[in-house]
């Protein structure tokens, strides 16, 4: 009884089933109205007809009578009745006896009053076989000068007889209306809206975590299949933000586990430490070991920072040229003491619409890189900052000479925590290249590797490219 | 604080390890507004021992009572307060016509909260996580750029000179030729002379940018820097302070 009963309110639930009922609703009224004020003008022009014709017929007798007085009057009415569908005549005495007719009786009081009779009166036919059945009828009655009252009238039928017309009108019209509906159902409900349920079955899936889920895509791209696609396309994005979100989340757990561990091995070690120098040694590698890890959250910090674009609104025009050549100016003697050759070939007058700190800083993390890297190579070990006007982009680059990144892992090092260099004899935090690829992107652009001379040579040296779209001049 | 004349960088730079910096501004007064107290209580013991007289206030709406009623060399306002937050206490302070410097913490993002901190009337801005060293270096400069002559057109530092004008440098009376970045170094470091510079500070001022250099990029140049106008002479100018920065100091 129960589970019928939340079914039955679970059905109600449905729009389909609402939708369903409102159009029940609305066309049984428009039927009833129809059929209503059908009836009731057909009645109308019935009644018009049937009295014109009583009339006339009693135009016809009062001449019968004025002709040839009650005879004449007699034998017409005796000559009409006998024809076939014949209206209904009465001949009264004066005080409203019934004389003659073709009834067998009428409504007392119908014959009291001259005239029509307005509302339909009932009177007994008469009947070869069993008890008379009650008709209604409308008719004219006049009075004759001798007293004599004569009655023509126009029978209706059986009482009811026409309500029930109307009424088997408005059942098939009701039954229609309820095939019309169940079609509706079948229509909007099991074809339209079965999908929706569809897509809310699939996104009760994706709440509970499942976000490889999608949304069902029919073949016909009506309204419903552009909002799946639309709705699957935020959703692949949300399960990449969300996958790399999870990676992050990894590697910062390996990448932060590491120097934490580390740091608590040191502070362990300075405090069994008894001999003076020893432990100031321990606690300066905490220091350092520390400095490490809060940029790595810096870096992080940042990072995230660029990709919600909450910075976009410190961008202004600048001048990129400027821009290289001073963060070359500033690596300048740093490349130097680690015996590189900087250079620049630096087209004059670049300029972007960006944020200057954070251009500033991916070309210090790729100078960073580039020293870092570029050195333990065979080649003359060189750095050079480029920068040029190429159709409608800039493009900045810092090339090296170093090791280079193989073509298949450059996609690689633009990840977070990536770090090529397995054993991390070099620091760093692994964050620099994502940071620039974030920057990159909030300034429309993209950042490209590729190696400074042929793929296959000796080294090839890595040519780091960030590629801005050019100010419209 | 550094009494050895380091020769090289490496070996003989005064450790920060050894004890903590002295300030140099004599009686200097601060308000921390900080509103947690166990980061409050260490500043306030590392300023201390710096030499400082710190108060704490530990909401922003007593730090905006105690910085107007008390008059203080510095305050060191954290962004994000209970009460009234950092921005807001700042400006209510500015709207009251009291010019104090101020330096702003932030555990926020280092980009864009720092423009939004200046425009607020801050004067300089600190990141979270920070060294102590770092916020002490600042906290001086600020405290001793109320009463520092601005316009002065000639910095001396021993027998070094650096005319601001002509863009001369001279030492002992022998002109020493610089670079314009060299030059911007220079003039920054006199103009702080007998303070720790940092090297975000060096990058902030020198080079208009504003986060942590992480390499030895400034050291390189402050090196380059040293050996030109250090080169002949026997007495050191520019030292190294491990652990902090650099400082340009006349050791009489």
């Amino acid at each position: 009884m129960i589970p019928s009963m939340s079914r039955l309110r679970l059905l109600f639930r449905s729009t389909a089933v609402r939708l369903s009922a409102l159009y029940i609703v609305l066309f049984a009224l428009c039927a009833a109205f129809l059929v209503v004020y059908v009836t009731a003008m057909s009645e109308r022009l019935l009644a018009q007809q049937v009295r014109e014709g009583l009339n006339q017929e009693i135009t016809d007798i009062r001449g019968a009578y004025d002709r040839g007085g009650i005879n004449l009057l007699l034998r017409m009415m005796e000559r009409r009745a006998r024809q076939p569908g014949a209206n209904l005549y009465v001949i009264a005495g004066p005080t409203g006896e019934m004389l003659a007719g073709n009834v067998q009786s009428v409504q007392p009081g119908v014959l009291d009053r001259e005239g029509w009779t307005g509302m339909p009166f009932r009177y007994e036919p008469y009947t070869e076989l069993g008890p008379p059945r009650p008709h209604v009828a409308t008719a004219n009655v006049f009075f004759l000068d001798n007293g004599l009252r004569v009655m023509v009238g126009r029978d209706l039928g059986e009482p009811g007889r026409f309500r029930g017309i109307v009424r088997r009108a408005l059942m098939v019209a009701l039954a229609i209306m309820g095939l019309g509906a169940l079609f509706i159902w079948f229509g909007i409900g099991r074809n339209a809206l079965k999908r929706i349920d569809r897509m809310s079955a699939a996104s009760t899936k994706i709440v509970a975590g499942d976000l490889s889920q999608r949304l069902p895509v029919g073949v016909s791209g009506d309204e419903f299949d552009r909002l799946s696609e639309s709705l699957n396309l935020m959703l692949e994005r949300i399960e990449k933000l969300n996958e790399g979100l999870r990676q992050v989340s990894d590697n910062i757990a390996h990448d932060l586990k590491t120097p934490l561990t580390r740091l608590r091995n040191k502070a362990a070690d300075a405090l069994s430490e008894d001999r003076e120098d020893v432990r100031r040694a321990a606690l300066e590698g905490i220091i350092a070991e520390s400095d490490l890890l809060i940029r790595t959250f810096n870096a992080l910090l940042m990072i995230s920072r660029v990709e919600a674009g909450s910075i976009a609104a410190e961008m202004s025009a600048i001048d990129l040229s400027a821009i290289s050549a001073d963060s070359a100016e500033l690596y300048e003697p740093a490349a130097e003491e680690a015996g590189l050759l900087l250079t620049t070939e630096i087209e004059p007058g670049l300029v972007v619409q960006g944020n200057r700190e954070l251009i500033g800083q991916a070309i210090f993390n790729l100078l960073d890189n580039a020293i870092k890297y570029a050195c333990d190579a065979g080649n003359e070990p060189a750095i050079r900052v480029l920068l040029s006007r190429a159709g409608d982009s800039l493009r900045l680059s810092v090339a090296d000479n170093g090791p280079g990144i193989p073509a298949d892992k450059r996609a690689e090092v633009k990840k977070r925590f990536v770090r090529l260099d397995e054993s991390r004899s070099k620091p760093g935090t692994g964050l620099g290249l994502s940071l620039v690829e974030a920057v990159m992107e909030l300034h429309g652009g993209r950042l490209e590797l590729s190696a400074t001379h042929a793929e296959d040579a000796s080294p090839p040296g890595l040519t780091v490219t960030m590629v801005f779209p050019a100010q419209k001049p | 604080m550094q009494m050895n004349t380091p020769e090289s960088d490496v070996k003989s730079e005064t450790a920060f390890t050894e004890g903590q910096p002295q300030s140099i501004v004599p009686h200097m007064k601060i308000l921390v507004i900080e509103d947690d107290l166990e980061a409050a209580a260490y500043m306030t013991k590392a300023f201390r021992e710096a030499g400082i007289v710190a108060d704490h206030a530990s909401d922003g709406e007593s730090g905006l009572f105690m910085g107007s009623e008390n008059t203080y060399d510095v305050m060191v306002i954290d962004r994000m307060l209970p009460r009234r937050d950092g921005i807001s206490v700042i400006s209510e302070l500015r709207k009251r016509n009291i010019n104090t410097p101020v330096l702003i913490l932030s555990a926020l993002g280092q980009v864009d909260d720092r423009v939004t901190g200046l425009r607020a009337g801050g004067d300089d801005y600190l990141p979270k996580p920070y060294a102590f060293s770092e916020l002490l270096a600042r906290v001086e400069v600020l405290g001793r750029r109320k009463g520092a002559p601005e316009q002065e057109m000639v910095y001396r530092v021993g027998d070094l000179e650096l005319d601001r004008l002509s863009h001369e440098v001279r030492r002992g009376g022998k002109e020493v030729l610089l670079q314009p970045r060299e030059f911007r170094l220079l003039e920054y470091l006199m103009k702080n002379a007998g303070q720790v510079v940092t090297r975000t500070m060096l990058l902030e001022n020198v080079w208009d940018y504003h986060f942590d250099p992480q390499t030895n990029v400034i050291d390189v140049h402050v090196s380059r820097l040293r050996s030109k106008i250090e080169k002949e002479f026997d007495k050191p100018l520019l030292k190294t302070i491990r652990g902090a920065g650099y400082m340009i100091k006349d050791e009489a």
